[in-house]
């Protein structure tokens, strides 16, 4: 059963839901009576959905772009929001799957643990981020980005997998610890910045940071395996970008020199 | 019995549970996998001189493996968890990692795991780094040709080793046309190896020894040549020549079944008797029964 909140009048500020969770929704008697903040006023989820069907596989539809929250800390179910999200949806999310069918805000998977984030179109800043005063951003999970993705993508990145369909925004992993970003088109500039370990990855020519060595040019064994992971979630992996040689410099020398990015060789 | 003019002996097998692991190799083109995998099941004919058996399961295409290159699937057989454990890492460690090119994969989804590449990566004196992806951790090794993959855990099983058909017939060359049939047979079945060389053994031995340090000898009541020596002989007068196949699988199951397949292409290639060993039924909890096998 698949349980639908449509989204009836544009909230005339961000409109803060984060009770629109699989987890929340499948347990709460009275849907429509769950607490959301429209500004600094507390309303009613049914003040701006119309609220249908039951269980855990939830859908939202409408334009949700000036919603914030939508599957924060989610750890179950799937959510599939139908068209645009606003800020933070899937932030912190811990498990289930998360689609959205249009472009993501900032902050989409920022801090996330687990389960499974899809975007259809772009995300914007900061995608699987760190928030500020935390050292560590995403802990795991997946992220798949099929548009682009905005400037910071991947900051603070501990652990998963932050995979982008188009180019990534200025500054992607910053000051990374571990975990793998990979771009399908180009990373833009100061990428990696401060990283300590893990592995940023592109397919487009790029010009590291000065603080990065060129170690060689080969063809690393683990990014078939994920090259092959992101063809079968959907993203459209060349068989050369499989296949290929990628130019691997070390980095961030201002940090350990232990992460590293990947440059798809022209073949 | 009769089977395609071979007497099918009314006996068992006597078959006994080993643990077992299956291991993917992966390399640059088949013969490097094929290469690194016949290397990793070397002397691993016999638990009793080898600590473990191994042989090749198939050769896989590059759609069957994980990263997508042509590969090998092996199996590999201790007396316990820990065992497979410990033989996994020396030898995906001396013959898989040193290879070129390849990379090594588990090939079973079991509850109980070894761990293998966690400890392969020390080989990479700090500079190793892991990567998980889908729940699976791998660990990278830096090499001189560039990076050996390994994934952390491999799957373990309760397995079935010591399956086993003996075939007889009137000389060495149809014996062996008989065993090479029946092997190649075997073969196609997924799941179970025959660890002796071209899965063919043509020393069964028997348990002990007169020699007190020996804990197995030369199966003397199934050696043509002591048929005038011994005080009691297995071998039919018209009887010149006996091979064994050995089959270890993950499984009862294919294990009866290699035996199956292979029984009967035995018999079609010649065979005079085929018969199977067994200790009286006080080794192994499993006894397959050869006129069971019989289509």
């Amino acid at each position: 059963m698949t349980l639908t909140l449509t989204l009836r009048e544009q909230p005339d500020v961000p409109l803060e839901a984060d009770v629109l969770v699989p987890d929340r929704l499948a347990g709460a008697d009275d849907i429509g009576a769950l607490p959301v903040w429209h500004g600094k006023e507390r309303v009613r989820v049914d003040d701006f959905f119309a609220v249908s069907g039951t269980g855990d596989d939830v859908r939202l539809e409408g334009d949700l772009s000036r919603v914030r929250g939508v599957g924060v800390g989610m750890t179950a179910g799937r959510l599939t929001v139908a068209g645009d999200a606003g800020p933070h949806v899937g932030a912190g999310m811990r498990g289930g799957e998360l689609h959205v069918e249009g472009d993501a805000g900032d902050w989409a998977g920022a801090g996330m643990r687990g389960g499974t984030l899809v975007v259809r179109g772009s995300a914007g800043r900061h995608l699987g981020g760190v928030h500020p005063g935390e050292r560590a951003g995403m802990r795991g999970g997946e992220i798949v980005v099929h548009g682009d993705a905005g400037d910071r993508a991947g900051a603070g990145l501990r652990r998963g997998l932050i995979a982008v369909g188009g180019n990534v925004g200025d500054a992607a992993g910053l000051r990374m610890l571990a975990g793998t970003l990979v771009a399908l088109g180009s990373l833009g500039p100061r990428a990696g910045a401060g990283m300590r370990r893990g592995s940023l990855v592109t397919m487009a020519p790029v010009t590291p940071l000065p603080t990065f060595a060129f170690a060689c040019t080969y063809r690393p064994p683990f990014l078939r395996l994920y090259l092959r992971r992101l063809r079968a979630l959907g993203l459209a992996v060349s068989d050369d970008q499989i296949d290929g040689r990628y130019a691997r410099w070390s980095g961030d020398g201002v940090e350990l020199r232990r992460g590293e990015i990947l440059i798809l060789e022209p073949s | 019995m009769k089977l395609h003019g071979a007497e099918i002996v009314d006996t068992f097998a006597e078959a006994f549970p080993m643990w077992g692991a299956r291991v993917v190799i992966t390399a640059a083109t088949p013969d490097w996998a094929l290469e690194a995998g016949r290397s990793m099941t070397g002397f691993a004919t016999s638990v009793i001189g080898c600590k473990c058996e191994a042989g090749i399961e198939r050769e896989l295409a590059s759609d069957e493996t994980p990263d997508g290159r042509p590969g090998v699937s092996a199996l590999l057989f201790a007396m316990d968890r820990e065992g497979v454990g410990k033989r996994l890492v020396e030898r995906v460690g001396q013959c898989v990692l040193t290879c070129p090119t390849t990379a090594c994969f588990n090939g079973l989804d079991a509850e109980d795991t070894v761990n293998v590449g966690g400890q392969l990566r020390f080989f990479g004196d700090g500079y190793q780094a892991s990567k998980v992806l889908a729940g699976r951790r791998y660990w990278r090794v830096p090499v001189m040709e560039g990076e050996f993959l390994v994934e952390e855990r491999f799957g373990a099983v309760k397995g079935v080793a010591g399956g086993n058909i003996i075939m007889f017939a009137g000389d060495e060359e149809r014996a062996r046309h008989a065993a090479e049939a029946a092997a190649r047979a075997m073969r196609g079945v997924e799941g179970v190896i025959m660890p002796f060389p071209g899965g063919i053994a043509r020393s069964g031995s028997k348990v002990g020894s007169r020699y007190s340090a020996l804990p197995a000898s030369t199966n003397d009541v199934l050696a043509p040549t002591l048929r005038a020596q011994v005080e009691h002989t297995d071998v039919p007068p018209e009887v010149g020549s006996v091979f064994e196949i050995v089959i270890d699988g993950l499984a009862l199951e294919p294990v009866r079944e290699a035996m199956k397949v292979g029984l009967v292409a035995a018999a079609e290639a010649g065979a005079s008797h085929v018969t199977a060993g067994n200790y009286g039924g006080n080794l192994g909890p499993h006894h397959i029964y050869l006129r069971e096998l019989v289509p």
